[in-house]
């Protein structure tokens, strides 16, 4: 049973940065999976280590950063003990591919659209070009992106189409997962409406896992079947969306909800006072501590664990075991 | 000071701020504001709404005076903008301020803090005792809650979060002692946790008496913020109404697609796509309503026709043939 539908499997995952300063905990001991055909949103501030997490599942990390623990299976394979030639071979663009944040950017400005798929094909595996450009097009066609457009550069295009070739590059060698990170965060929010539906079509029709990475709740809200709330480098919280939504556990993720404009209500939105901490020095305790409307004496000094709460609904905060014992 | 005849802070007619395009020998121009027509009364805040390339930073910037416009008129309290006095024009570069979108473009690196918010004080020379001056910085860090002052005014730009640097960047200008201020996406590079504190910190200022025009291509966050709301879209103004009108009922297709994209935080209710496609150029745009081949309501007519600013409920205008 275990492991047939779970297609990721993430176990406490620790990433640390060595800085100037010293060591930067990004990532510290997290655990989750994702299930065949669904989406995890993950959802968190700047510097929540969001992105240094899904990169670390490919093992895509910058030169500074050292993974210090944890195991990482995709589609049964030990991500952590592979070479990188077989990582390239056997897993990267092929079985799981990722969509870096800012990558209309990742475009090379020098290559045409073309260029950059034969590339990235021929990198992986041995496909003729022609081969290449006919399936480079049937999928610019199918995100919305005209097939001609292959004989243009990168700057050529707008941010919209940049981030619809980026799907489709992603796309290329038929991926069972595909990770995007922020993959809406720089468009007008009528494009954006657009990718996000797009990223529905195809979820639907090829089928794919994916894990959507966001700092905005309300679109984690519009796309994903699963949620994992990160702070301070931590799972914070993890369930069904509509649990999540509806009966979130973690202050956090409570100050999250609330600080999202809600169009069809007339109350203002609130915030979150104070500032995430700085992982090179993070305080004891729960790392939310700081910041919490709720917190305890408890919370200063002791590490709250991550913990099931009926079902499949998890949560790491001290406030939420009280009530969860009161309760009963 | 004559009140009485300057109700109107702001008020642009007709106006047109066109820009040539940079090709040798082109005669072509992008036009930016295409004829706008536009008031925001004192004490009032009103939020400028579009997508990028709609002409909003652009109409924005030529408001206070940054861009002169190719035909039309700016008019500050009553007064052409651009045939005002020297003098006039120092005066009026303290009473209106701009705070821009991405603050850390705004503010040079090595700068401290109080070197930024210090800097438009020196420009104008507004003071030449040390001491005054230290006290006006202090004053406008505290107004953007940035304590305690003395302690944040001696720390670098780039020590700060995004959060504090665009407060940074709202001091600047409230420093001044403004009457108006118009800012440029004051919160959309902003974590979402912080960007209700922004709007807070903003919200209190327009209790103390100032006007706002707030710029964003996110109506949601206007919503709470602007009492009127105007919709650009290429160049044109295509929908004014009250904020809490246009948003429960938009009447023009556009403001509908942006009303439909804005995310919100429940898992039930999904964005929609109204508009098809992006934005055209706006060197030569569509003919007829510039809307309408992303419009999914458009008949012959908006093909050829353009439809005209018109007043279809009261105080709220749309430009649409099937408003």
């Amino acid at each position: 049973m275990l492991g047939i539908n779970k297609i990721v499997r993430v176990k406490n995952f620790t990433v640390e940065f060595n800085t100037p300063r010293g060591k930067l905990a990004a990532v510290t001991n997290v655990s989750f999976d994702v299930n065949q055909g669904e989406t995890l949103g993950i959802v968190g501030e700047s510097g929540a280590g969001k992105s240094t997490l899904a990169s670390g599942i490919l093992r895509l990390l910058p030169f500074n950063a050292n993974i210090v623990s944890g195991g990482v299976v995709v589609d049964g394979k030990e991500v952590l003990s592979m070479s990188e030639s077989q990582l390239n071979k056997e897993l990267r663009w092929n079985v799981i591919s990722y969509v870096p944040q800012a990558s209309q950017n990742a475009l090379d400005p020098l290559y045409k659209v073309r260029d950059q798929f034969v590339e990235t094909v021929q990198a992986h595996s041995d496909v003729r070009e022609s081969e290449v450009l006919a399936r480079a097009s049937e999928l610019l066609e199918h995100v919305g992106v005209d097939p001609a457009k292959l004989n243009s550069y990168p700057w050529e295009l707008s941010g919209g189409q940049k981030q619809r070739v980026m799907i489709a590059l992603a796309l290329i060698l038929n991926p069972k997962i595909i990770i995007m990170d922020e993959p809406t965060t720089a468009l007008d929010t009528i494009i954006q409406a657009q990718i996000l539906e797009l990223f529905k079509q195809l979820k639907q029709f090829q089928k794919l896992t994916s894990v959507f990475i966001s700092h905005d709740i309300a679109v984690i809200s519009n796309v994903a079947d699963r949620i994992a709330v990160m702070y301070a480098g931590r799972l914070a919280e993890l369930g069904e969306v509509k649990e999540v939504f509806s009966r979130p556990l973690h202050p956090y993720t409570q100050g999250l909800l609330k600080s999202v404009p809600d169009m069809r209500k007339n109350e203002v939105f609130g915030f979150i006072p104070g500032l995430p901490p700085d992982l090179v020095n993070p305080p004891t305790g729960c790392p939310f501590h700081p910041r919490c409307p709720f917190v305890m004496e408890i919370c200063r000094t002791v590490l709250p664990t991550f913990e099931a709460y009926g079902g499949e609904h998890y949560a790491a905060c001290h406030v939420a075991s009280k009530k969860f014992v009161e309760a009963k | 000071m004559n009140v009485e005849s300057t109700r109107n802070v702001f008020e642009a007619q007709d106006l047109r701020v066109y820009f040539r395009v940079k090709a040798r020998g082109s005669k072509l121009f992008v036009r930016a504001v295409d004829g706008v027509d536009l008031s925001v009364e004192r004490n009032t805040s009103v939020g400028l709404v579009g997508e990028s390339g709609s002409g909003k930073t652009t109409l924005g910037k030529t408001l206070v005076g940054l861009i002169k416009p190719y035909s039309g008129r700016v008019l500050f309290e009553g007064r052409d903008l651009y045939r005002l006095s020297r003098q006039e024009m120092k005066d009026f570069r303290r009473r209106v301020q701009m705070v821009y979108q991405d603050p850390f473009d705004a503010i040079d690196p090595l700068y401290s803090v109080y070197d930024a918010v210090a800097e438009g004080m020196r420009i104008l020379r507004l003071y030449s005792d040390k001491q005054q001056m230290d006290e006006a910085v202090y004053r406008a860090l505290e107004t953007v809650r940035l304590t305690p002052p003395q302690e944040y005014a001696a720390r670098r730009i780039t020590s700060l979060s995004g959060g504090q640097r665009q407060r940074v960047a709202v001091a600047r200008s409230v420093a001044m002692n403004p009457e108006a201020m118009i800012l440029d996406e004051p919160v959309s590079m902003l974590d979402a946790s912080v960007r209700g504190e922004v709007i807070k910190l903003m919200s209190d200022l327009k209790l103390a008496g100032k006007t706002f025009m707030m710029i964003t291509h996110d109506i949601a966050t206007v919503k709470f913020f602007t009492e009127r709301i105007v919709v650009m879209y290429l160049g044109k103004v295509v929908e004014v109404g009250d904020s809490l009108d246009i948003i429960s009922e938009p009447l023009h297709p556009y403001s509908q697609a942006l009303v439909a994209a804005v995310p919100v935080p429940d898992p039930e209710h999904k964005v929609q796509s109204l508009a098809k496609g992006e934005i055209p150029n706006a060197v030569l745009p569509p003919p007829g309503c510039r809307f309408h081949p992303r419009c999914p309501i458009a008949q012959e007519v908006c093909k050829t026709e353009e439809p005209l600013l018109r007043e279809v409920r009261k105080g709220r205008f749309v430009a649409c043939h099937f408003a």
